[in-house]
């Protein structure tokens, strides 16, 4: 039983990464087109992963920048690993990998954990650009964090659990059940917290094009590179899963998991192509006005 | 007003020392904050300090062989469909550039993309004329960029000079002082120029003959000693990782 699960569980990762990749290239070329370009082909990430993988020489700068990328890999694998990907109405089903009860505790661990192995590993690397998108990047992950986690503490009070299955068990029977309308306030922090979440504009402070160039990553190459694709691809993905499965009723097959999690991703791109990006002090600011406040009312509709 | 410390004695000071210094060693001139030095730091313990091999390995680059057979055809094929180019401009012609990536041009459809870091780069542009004191930078920069690594030369200055050929500041044939694949000439090459050259890179690469990182490896002494003929400051390594 438990071989199968991990032979359907790295299954799913497998189709994860594949998404992430096709999204991600989707989501380029939408941004393409609307600045009137043609754009990459579809399957570009794939060819640049593997080029990345295929780099002769590569530096080091001690252990740390060795664990930096392997660290990223394992919060986004971490993510998959213990969150339902498909309900399918068994706990123990095929596709809700190792959910278990309080798995939501510890996904919003591991939500932070590519962040602080990362930044450990890009801080070894010792470029200032990488201590500079570090630094951003942990701040605004604080903020975003305060209202997605008042948020989640609002759905674990209405729903009275912590499992992320449970949770989705909660939302079946049609589109008037998921969070969204049940918890409209939690519902809305989730949206607005998303946002940072996805880290696209106006919120990519972290890699920030033109201004720190590509922050953290500035030293890495080669395969650390390709581990970071691979991450990014699998991350994006499993936060659009995480938002799916908190506020979108989850996903009962793979058709509807993948619109689902498109459309997800595509609201994060969608503001980004409309707004111009923030400062950080503009940014932190930012979720600490609406998002927290939404957070603050969906906490406390609940308590009472 | 509050007493204002001279910082000009103390600089000249260094330099006086830091060039007797290097008298004294038989070396070539070396700022004073890449010298060798002990450092104080803030818990009162002495730190020796070498800025230039601290900071850079000066270790000497080795040829890097192929893998074999059908893998390094896919790699080659991978590595000629996601070229990506390190945005330096280093003369006029990197104004070339900018236009490829709107819609008139769109690189990206050729899966050609700008990186701003040497360590992601594997394409450079040597883009128009090239100054002694880019030639340095360049030099630098090539030498950070990851193996396999290609270089385009754009513009008629990088094969013989150009409308510079008798110019004191710049140099004259670039393949002198880093390998280069693929030369674009014309003054300037308009960007079509710049995509077909692309595209002859790519027929290179697929083709398995763009091993000019190879090249450089083999015949390391020999580009050396061109670039520290041009380069008279040459306060950094030999070779700079």
């Amino acid at each position: 039983m438990t071989i199968a699960k991990l032979g359907y569980t790295l299954l799913g990762l497998f189709i994860v990464w594949n998404w992430g990749f096709l999204m991600g290239a989707t989501f380029r070329k939408i941004g393409a087109r609307v600045s009137g370009r043609y754009g990459i082909p579809f399957y570009q990430p794939w060819i640049n992963f593997f080029k990345s993988m295929g780099v002769r020489t590569t530096i080091t700068h001690g252990v740390m920048y060795y664990l930096g990328p392997v660290f990223r890999l394992t919060g986004g694998i971490g993510l998959l690993f213990f969150m339902p990907l498909i309900y399918t109405g068994d706990p123990n089903g095929m596709w809700s990998n190792f959910s278990f009860q309080g798995d939501l505790v510890l996904i919003l661990y591991f939500q932070v954990f590519g962040m602080l192995g990362m930044a450990l590993g890009a801080g070894e690397g010792g470029h200032p650009y990488s201590a500079m998108g570090i630094a951003r990047g942990l701040a605004q992950h604080a903020a975003v964090e305060l209202p997605l986690t008042l948020a989640i503490l609002s759905i674990a009070i209405q729903y009275d659990t912590f499992s992320l299955y449970k949770i989705v068990e909660a939302q079946q029977g049609g589109f008037q059940n998921w969070v969204i309308f049940t918890n409209p306030f939690a519902g809305a922090a989730i949206i607005l917290s998303m946002l940072g979440a996805m880290g696209h504009s106006p919120f990519n402070l972290v890699k920030a094009p033109n201004e720190i160039l590509i922050g953290p990553a500035t030293e890495y190459e080669g395969t650390y590179l390709g581990f970071m694709q691979s991450a990014g691809s699998i991350l994006h993905v499993m936060e659009a899963v995480l938002f799916m499965n908190l506020a979108f009723g989850g996903a009962t097959n793979w058709a509807e998991f993948i619109v689902k999690t498109f459309l997800i991703y595509f609201w994060s791109v969608f503001v980004g192509m409309v707004f111009p990006r923030f400062k950080i002090e503009q940014s932190v600011t930012w979720f600490f006005k609406v998002p927290l406040v939404l957070g603050l009312l969906a906490i406390i509709v609940f308590s009472f | 007003m509050s007493e204002e410390k001279d910082m000009n004695p103390k600089v000249s000071e260094m330099l006086a020392r830091s060039e007797a210094n290097a008298k004294a060693a038989g070396k070539k001139f070396v700022r004073p904050e890449d010298e060798e030095r002990e450092v104080v730091a803030p818990d009162g313990s002495i730190i020796k300090v070498n800025p230039i091999y601290d900071y850079f390995s000066g270790a000497r680059p080795t040829e890097e062989k192929p893998r074999n057979g059908i893998v390094e055809k896919f790699l080659n094929w991978a590595r000629a469909e996601s070229i990506w180019v390190l945005g330096f401009g280093t003369g006029c012609g990197s104004i070339e550039i900018p236009p490829l990536v709107t819609p008139r041009f769109d690189m990206f459809r050729f899966g050609v993309q700008m990186r701003p870091t040497p360590r992601q780069s594997n394409a450079f542009i040597i883009s128009g004329y090239l100054s002694v004191k880019t030639l340095k930078r360049v030099i630098r920069t090539y030498e950070q960029m990851p193996s396999p690594k290609y270089v385009l030369a754009l513009g008629s200055c990088t094969i013989n000079g150009g409308m510079y050929y008798d110019s004191y500041s710049t140099i004259n044939r670039l393949d002198h002082y880093i390998p280069v694949d693929v030369y674009i000439a014309g003054c300037m090459p308009r960007p079509e120029a710049l995509l077909a050259g692309f595209g002859k890179l790519k027929e290179l690469i697929k083709a398995g003959k763009a091993e000019k990182a190879n090249e450089y490896a083999r015949n390391f002494d020999w580009y050396k000693a061109n670039q520290k003929k041009i380069v008279k400051d040459w306060n950094m390594p030999d070779y700079n990782w």
